[in-house]
């Protein structure tokens, strides 16, 4: 039902049962918001967001507060513009003041209502936060002083991922955000998967830095630095140089990073497609010889630590297989430095990846060789648009390049891997082909593509039925692993990728609020499979050179001694 | 002790977020404190997050994360004995003990714990050992109000 309101002296039109804010928005009218998030529960804590309506004697939160039919709203009165001002102030008077040498400095959101609201002295002096900054994760560091209690972290470990890992721990304003315990993150049940600093307004939560050691290694003459970077990647940047969002940059980042001086470029495309034809086969193996069935899938790092932590009695439906990103570095560290006699001791292997749990994985203990890591540094898509912008490349002026062999040639299989649901999609591609013994007629597989929450696609291939699962962030998975834990068998393999809509909305991509770019970014993937003439990861030429020159044959015996890992179950307070 | 535990969160089996604080109340009763041990226990029987048990555990100041000490001491930091300065009394026991409050000494002889009202008003500001009441205790006798208590104390004796 639709009614009028009065706002700003203007009639608009609301919907029943919409919060103010909401009319507001679909209205064209912007009022500023701090704790609000839309795709959680509102909390009205900051009371940025509030408003005047006639016969309120108080300022109402627009984000909490339901719309109703005679109300007359002004939104940015006097008293309202005063009362905004006021909260930030306070807001401020304990915070550290160190914008300079803060993470977030330029894209904070309190720092850009500091400016908005015009705030040029310091009314109230508080008492500075004074806390340490947790180091310990892996991959995401703490620093609780320059928390403004939002808790938009809170709720997203909540509500969107399904971890709970942070609350809220004490009262009043000795108030602070923690892990059970407030023990340290690394000893929590984070899954590193960095939804938390994407919905962090200030600098309280931002990934472990490597590009300073990256910048080192890459201007050491003896060091051979091997870049290899996600396709999510190439389709993520643009939005910071000022082109519209999904735009494929792939040709660029190759001649970004030549001109930077890395000496080898690769897109980890080529490991997705190794990934496909390597779970392909496991696949297989499983299905053929009564094996652990249903497989999930092992690519995401941060569903992997969830198994490990949360169901450990699951671990041996994992895949054995490394995710893409180790598997390159296995390849690189092994078949690469023998074949271009590399010496491996000056090998520096950088990852550029959209994710913040790749740099835990990368410290994982079962992902070295006698006691080296395979991939040196992780650098997320803002580190790497930093690090562009640091060495001094100006993007506009570049010629698209293609990567360097041996590893040149990606198919659109493995760049499906972004979105959620184009592992599965590739994956049948490969196994259709295995179990058939032919090639699928339709590769196209809409059924598998844009899911919500949680979808299963039953599909005939050769002589077996196959029943997929595919999981849209971590928060849907407890459900289909209690029905497996409870005997059903009809589901053959389970996607999980724990960032809601996969990588494209991974930890590490560039911050926004705007729900439609990771849209931009999947329909941009989709596309490209729509015009890429190889469709099949084991028709990629260079996995097949690959496999011919050096690993024999999918699943064998060097595959598994290079790409195959282990799990652990872990001890954490969930 | 995990046993009793065990039944006393079975018996509570049922309860949400929003009626957690029976149970928190009944294991501090049962063990004197919450363990990390408890917690992470019925994080594992109710299937709620231990963040969450946490943040709701350490909303109220009723709850002790530490065991007690052989000597509990209480210091009332409610409005009487806030003006008359109980916040000095908190600060040299802190010092004297070596503790923050809400903690115990390592030798589990001394337990510190701030309170908002004891009830004794009249004479504040008022601290209190096992449950005997110090009225209008000085910052300068804590020391001696202390060793006072513990050497006629008949724990104290029955150790020596």
């Amino acid at each position: 039902m639709n009614f009028p309101i009065e706002v700003n002296n203007k009639i608009i039109i609301a919907r029943k049962g919409e919060t103010i804010l909401e009319a507001l928005t679909r209205n064209g009218l912007k009022v500023p918001t701090l704790c609000h998030m839309t795709e959680l529960n509102p909390t009205g804590s900051c009371r940025m967001c509030v408003v005047e309506v006639e016969g309120k004697a108080n300022l109402i939160t627009a984000c909490s507060h339901p719309v109703e039919e005679w109300m007359k709203i002004k939104t940015h009165s006097p008293r309202v513009v005063n009362a905004r001002k006021t909260n930030v102030e306070l807001l401020l008077s304990n915070h550290p003041d160190d914008c300079l040498y803060c993470d977030r400095n330029g894209n904070c959101e309190l720092q850009k209502f500091a400016a908005e609201l015009n705030i040029r002295e310091r009314r109230f002096t508080g008492k500075k936060n004074k806390y340490k900054t947790d180091p310990s994760g892996s991959s995401i560091v703490r620093d609780q002083a320059k928390c403004v209690l939002c808790g938009r972290c809170v709720r997203t470990c909540d509500e969107i991922m399904g971890v709970s890992t942070l609350g809220f721990i004490g009262r009043g304003n000795t108030t602070i955000i923690g892990p059970s315990f407030n023990r340290q993150l690394n000893l929590s049940s984070c899954i590193a998967c960095g939804q938390c600093i994407m919905s962090c307004p200030t600098g309280a939560l931002h990934e472990k830095r490597h590009s300073a050691d990256l910048q080192h290694a890459l201007h050491n003459t003896e060091k051979h630095v091997v870049i290899q970077y996600s396709p999510t990647l190439s389709i993520s940047i643009g939005e910071e140089l000022g082109m519209k969002p999904g735009k494929d940059l792939y040709g660029i980042i190759n001649a970004a990073l030549r001109k930077m001086g890395f000496d080898k470029i690769f897109d980890a495309a080529f490991a997705a497609d190794l990934y496909i034809v390597e779970l392909a086969a496991e696949m297989e193996k499983r299905m053929r010889s009564g094996g652990m069935v249903p497989m999930f899938s092992s690519d995401c790092p941060a569903w992997v630590k969830h198994v490990e932590q949360t169901y450990p009695e699951m671990i041996p439906h994992l895949s054995a297989c490394k995710s893409p990103q180790q598997m390159f570095g296995a390849i690189i560290r092994s078949y690469y430095t023998t074949t271009f006699h590399v010496d491996i001791d000056n090998l520096y292997t950088v990852s550029a990846m959209p994710c913040t749990a790749r740099k835990f994985e990368s410290k994982r203990e079962q992902m070295t060789q006698k006691g080296i890591s395979d991939v040196d540094a992780v650098l997320t898509t803002r580190e790497f648009n930093q690090f562009i912008r640091l060495n001094g490349i100006d993007t506009h002026q570049l010629e698209p390049e293609i990567s360097d062999s041996p590893f040149h040639v990606q198919s659109s299989a493995g760049k499906l891997m972004g979105a959620t649901g184009g592992l599965t999609e590739a994956l049948i591609r490969t196994l259709y082909s295995r179990l058939a013994g032919k090639e699928i007629a339709q590769p196209k597989i809409t059924e598998v593509r844009n899911v919500k929450d949680y979808k299963e696609y039953y599909m005939k291939i050769g002589e077996f039925k196959l029943g997929f699962a595919i999981v849209n962030s971590v928060k849907y998975a407890e459900k289909i692993i209690n029905e497996i834990k409870a005997g059903r068998d009809d589901i053959h393999f389970v996607e999980v990728v724990a960032c809601p809509g996969g990588c494209v909305n991974g930890g590490g991509q560039p911050f926004s609020n705007d729900q439609n770019i990771a849209k931009a970014r999947i329909k941009s993937i989709y596309d490209n499979d729509e015009k890429d003439p190889i469709r099949f990861a084991h028709k990629n030429p260079a996995i097949l050179d690959l496999y011919r020159e050096y690993l024999g044959q999918p699943g064998g015996e060097k595959s598994e001694s290079l790409l195959y890992t282990t799990y652990s179950k872990r001890e954490v307070s969930l | 002790m995990s046993d009793i535990l065990d039944e006393i969160i079975k018996r509570n089996i049922n309860v949400h977020r929003d009626s957690l604080l029976p149970l928190l109340q009944e294991i501090q009763n049962e063990l004197g404190y919450l363990s990390d041990e408890s917690i992470n226990r019925i994080g594992q029987l109710t299937g709620m997050p231990t963040s969450k048990i946490y943040g709701v555990a350490t909303f109220y100041d009723q709850f002790r994360f530490n065991p007690k000490g052989r000597f509990h001491i209480r210091v009332c930091h409610g409005t009487a004995c806030h003006v008359n300065e109980s916040m000095n009394i908190i600060r040299e026991l802190e010092r004297i003990l070596k503790i923050k409050q809400g903690q115990t000494t390592r030798d589990g002889m001394y337990s510190l714990e701030v309170v908002n009202c004891m009830g004794a008003c009249a004479v504040a500001p008022v601290m209190n050992i096992n449950g005997k009441y110090m009225p209008a205790a000085e910052v300068n006798k804590i020391k001696d109000i202390i060793e006072g208590f513990v050497s006629n104390s008949s724990v104290y004796e029955n150790c020596q």
